[in-house]
């Protein structure tokens, strides 16, 4: 018989199973078959910080919610519309989530009365009444899969570790996914183990034959791919985006780039991603410890290397000395905070905006650091390049500020044209520029303030920088109470002076009342947000900062236009006091620090009750 | 051979020649030296100065870094290019400086405090790692610049303005936790001994890897004359074991003479040279590459203040971080290529919207 194919313009899947179950790499290999089909994409993983939580419980669920269109969307959505649950904790951790109507697909192998009393659910969802209002599809995903390996030479445990892969066989089917590329995919990761590598494509195409076949799916979807800007694109995840900015701008400064750097979560991957680029003369230390990473990074820059140091929020804390060094020394330094749920440990794999304060203003003395946030997984390649021409253009560090949302999570890139990325090109000072061929270090670029930038190795200007308050000028030691006055006033003249582009206003009639603006990686759920009030045809206008430090010169005359300034953020406010002590205007927060990104749906109804307030 | 065992014993071979003779006077900075007068960090600045115009390096090829502390300030005094960081981590920067440029002579100037206390954590691992650094260690058993705490070496029940009842912990025997961490060269000298001083430096410069210089220094406002035993000339030759490659080990004059032989324990011990064969008496061999009999000399100190071992405890060659990681980048390059921007953005799974 032929099955009916259905068309839908967008679609929310989410993969959810037990730590163990390969969650996150069946999300990613159906994203990789989404976004080589050509649809926008937008992918959400959620993780617990354990590896292995005990098995088959609540807090072991891992989870990996993709959402796909015909269209352009911004978000990885808010409810998803199909729920694979691998194993009773998987469908009631997720259960709440899930519109009526939605389609579940649970494997029923798991739903043991065993599994079933650890979770708490007193008797088989499947088989009671309970889930009358969703749709459910009951499939033994586990038994299948072992039966269709049968004859293999592996062990009963391998063929039933391969059921991921049946799983993901069936919603390839189900939603009409290439599947060239995840075969080749098996092929290459188990190249070593050529039995596990054939199990596992055929697991794969077991599942896709199981919904080609089986009478508990009637229906097939297609949704058409997108129409995005020409260009060739390619899947990108933050944290990968991030590493590729970076080396862009060593290529781009032609300095070497020097990460030192610590593993944790979610920046680890940024390190794995930079040591495996060592022929762009990438060096990549792994530090003893937090300090240790932003010490390496400072001596290299000190040395005339691109120097980057890649942390979360503890590391932050940690690192605050060493970036006040870099301050007073005016040295060129990166530092990425690819922010996490705090304080303290907090929850390490959920995502926050709680860093914002602390990257500005975290450490002794008066301390101006500029600070630049990405708003989506693919912009932190352009951030991280901004970053380094701002660091290397005025000598000074520059935070970062990623989260654990924008570094994980990943769509569709549309990969740059190495000629279209800016120049950042350094010219280190080679000549003395004092009088009788003395070197300054501290005598700065009249237009941007900025110090020359003598390297070891540069005959004749010989110097010497540290901690210690600096003669303007000389560089000498100075304990002058008016010459530190004058440095202090300097170096904070140099932030705010630094050139960043005005914010622009998303405005479509150019007469909305209310603004709505934000930072970071709140943009796509904001926009997504913007976008559902103005089809029912109220008026909102729309702004986001990338630039948190200095602020765009003309923030408080746009802020200031608008009867009412929204400004969501994944925290208790930071930038909104900031906002009010600067510009005295009394914006609205809407502040949620639940560890997940803002749902469009959410954020589009305090937007309308922004807009009835008026 | 890897290029980075061919470096052995070379520790400047990648550092540019200076074109011409140097003097003392070409290391000299305009900067007025501040430490208190009869500090015996002049003394070690002295001996610096007039040791550098000996290596032969190009001025601006050498860099100093230092902490905080007393002997931090050291970097200021000296014509080359300096970096004074923040407590405790000069080893840390000085890691990044030295691993990215093989081309600069990168030495470290830490304290007691600076590098066993706050920086302990960066000392330990630059030596485990083996970057082509010289950290050079003053000792002077006290805190300095915070005017007269105890510091982790100093002896146990020292009465300071923390400690008015005696400090209560065990100090750090800094060559023993050098070696402990397996550095690959260790020594000891003191600011007296201009001779002494600059011969370990000579070594400790051709060591490629770290090394690793205590120089006992005395601070003469807070913790006077803490190592007056080595330098008074009624006593100093009885208990200051001097160690060179290859002597038996034998210190003391007259009756005093002593010998240092192995223990039944496991150990060394001290013994009066004339109950002892000379076959019997322990022969240095700082080139060992099992670090416990240099160890165990580096215990002779230890508890009393009776025997003191000066000289390099150990110095061999293994392959310095800093190459490994030059040829580890080298082996990329020569397996897949230089690296190319846009292929590496448009590598993975791409396609193409018309």
């Amino acid at each position: 018989m032929t099955k009916q194919v259905q068309q839908l313009d967008r679609v929310i899947i989410r993969f959810a199973g037990d730590s163990g179950d390969g969650m996150q790499l069946t999300g990613d290999r159906f994203t990789a078959e989404t976004a080589q089909f050509g649809n926008d994409l937008s992918t959400l993983p959620n993780f617990p910080a354990e590896i292995r939580a005990p098995a088959g419980t609540l807090p072991g669920v891992s989870s990996f919610q993709l959402h796909f269109a015909d269209h352009d969307i911004l978000t990885p959505g808010d409810a998803p519309n199909v729920l694979v649950a691998m194993n009773p904790a998987a469908l009631k951790a997720n259960l709440g989530d899930l519109p009526r109507g939605a389609d579940i697909i649970a494997n029923t192998d798991e739903f043991t009365k065993r599994n079933l009393q650890k979770v708490g659910y007193a008797a088989n969802p499947l088989e009671d009444e309970s889930l009358a209002e969703w749709r459910v599809h009951a499939v033994p995903l586990t038994s299948l899969t072992v039966g269709a390996l049968e004859g293999f030479e592996i062990s009963k445990k391998d063929a039933e570790r391969a059921k991921n892969m049946f799983a993901l066989g069936l919603l390839s089917w189900l939603y009409n996914r290439p599947t060239d590329a995840t075969v080749k995919f098996l092929e290459v990761k188990f190249a070593k183990k050529p039995d596990i590598a054939k199990a596992n494509v055929a697991a794969f195409q077991a599942g896709w034959n199981y919904g080609e076949t089986t009478e508990s799916f009637s229906v097939s979807y297609e949704i058409k791919p997108a129409r995005l800007a020409p260009g060739v694109y390619r899947n990108i995840s933050g944290n990968q985006a991030l590493a590729y900015g970076l080396i862009a701008a060593s290529v781009q400064s032609g300095l070497p780039l020097f990460l030192g750097s610590y593993p944790i979560t979610p920046a680890s991957d940024i390190l794995h991603e930079l040591s495996k680029h060592k022929r762009f003369g990438v060096r990549t230390f792994q530090a003893e410890d937090e300090i240790a990473g932003v010490g390496a990074a400072l001596g290299a820059a000190f040395g005339g290397a691109l120097g980057v140091t890649t942390t979360s929020g503890p590391g932050v804390a940690l690192k605050a000395e060493t970036v006040g060094l870099a301050v007073t020394t005016e040295l060129p330094l990166i530092v990425v905070d690819v922010q996490r749920a705090g304080p303290s440990t907090g929850m390490p794999t959920k995502t926050e905006q709680t860093d914002l304060l602390m990257a500005l203003y975290g450490r002794n003395g008066e301390s101006p650091v500029p600070v630049v946030a990405p708003a989506t997984p693919s912009d932190c390649f352009h951030a991280a390049i901004e970053a380094a021409r701002i660091a290397l253009k005025y000598r000074t560090p520059v935070m970062l500020l990623s989260d654990g949302y924008l570094a994980n999570g990943s769509e569709p890139w549309r990969v740059p044209e190495v000629d279209d990325l800016p120049d950042i090109s350094v010219d280190f000072t080679t000549e003395p520029n004092g009088d009788d061929g003395a070197y300054l270090p501290f005598k700065r670029d009249p237009e941007t303030l900025a110090r020359p930038w003598a390297v070891p190795g540069t005959a004749g200007l010989e110097h010497r920088i540290g901690g210690i308050e600096k003669a303007d000028g000389t560089g000498n030691i100075s304990y002058d109470p008016d010459n530190h006055d004058k440095m202090v006033r300097l170096r904070q003249a140099k932030i705010d002076g630094i050139d960043v582009p005005d914010l622009e206003v998303d405005d479509p009639d150019g007469d909305a009342r209310v603004l709505v603006l934000g930072w970071g990686s709140t943009y796509g759920p904001i926009a997504a947000a913007v976008r559902r009030v103005r089809k029912t045809g109220a008026k909102v206008a729309q702004t986001h900062l990338r630039h948190l430090n200095p602020l765009p010169a003309n923030t408080g005359d746009v802020l200031r236009s608008y009867d009412k300034v929204l400004l969501p953020e994944i925290n208790l406010g930071q930038l909104a006091l900031l906002l009010r002590a600067r510009y005295l205007i009394d914006v609205i927060g809407y502040n949620r620090v639940r560890g997940l990104p803002f749902k469009a749906e959410e954020l589009a109804a305090v937007i309308q009750d922004v807009i009835d307030s008026e | 051979m890897s290029s980075s065992e061919s470096l052995n014993g070379k520790g400047l071979a990648l550092v540019p020649r200076a074109d011409g003779p140097q003097t003392m006077k070409d290391f000299k900075s305009d900067q007025e030296v501040r430490w208190c007068p009869g500090c015996g960090d002049y003394a070690i600045l002295a001996a610096v100065q007039s040791f550098l115009p000996e290596l032969g390096l190009r001025r601006e090829n050498t860099v100093f870094v230092s902490g905080i502390g007393c002997s931090s300030r050291f970097p200021y005094y000296l014509n080359t290019y300096g970096f004074h960081s923040i407590h405790g981590r000069a080893p840390a920067i000085a890691t990044g400086l030295a691993a990215s440029r093989p081309d600069l002579s990168v030495w470290v100037v830490t304290g007691d405090g600076d590098g066993l206390s706050i920086g302990g954590n960066h000392l330990i691992h630059a030596l485990r790692r083996n970057v082509n650094l010289n950290i050079l260690l003053f000792n002077n058993r006290i805190y300095g610049l915070t005017k007269g705490q105890y510091s982790p070496t100093s002896e146990i029940g020292k009465i300071t303005k923390s400690t008015p009842m005696g400090s209560l912990d065990k100090p750090f025997n800094p060559i023993s936790l050098a070696l402990g961490a397996e550095a690959g060269f260790v020594a000891r000298t003191i600011d007296s001994d201009r001779k002494h001083l600059q011969g370990v430096l000579r070594e400790a410069a051709a060591h490629r890897g770290t090394s690793l210089v205590e120089i006992y220094q005395n601070c003469n406002i807070f913790n006077d004359n803490a190592f007056e035993a080595l330098k008074d000339p009624a006593v100093r030759d009885d208990i200051t074991v001097k160690l060179e490659h290859g002597r038996p080990i034998v210190f003391g004059t007259g009756e005093n003479e002593k010998a240092v032989r192995l223990s039944p324990y496991g150990g060394v011990e001290v013994v009066r040279r004339s109950e002892v064969a000379d076959s019997e008496i322990l022969v240095h061999d700082m080139h060992s590459p099992d670090p416990s009999l240099a160890f165990a000399l580096s215990r002779l100190d230890d508890p009393a203040f009776e025997h003191v071992p000066i000289g390099i405890f150990r110095s061999i060659d293994r392959p310095a971080y800093d190459q490994l990681m030059a040829e580890q980048l080298e082996a990329a390059t020569a397996e897949k290529g230089e690296g190319r921007l846009d292929a590496l953005l448009h590598g993975g799974d791409t396609w193409r919207i018309a």
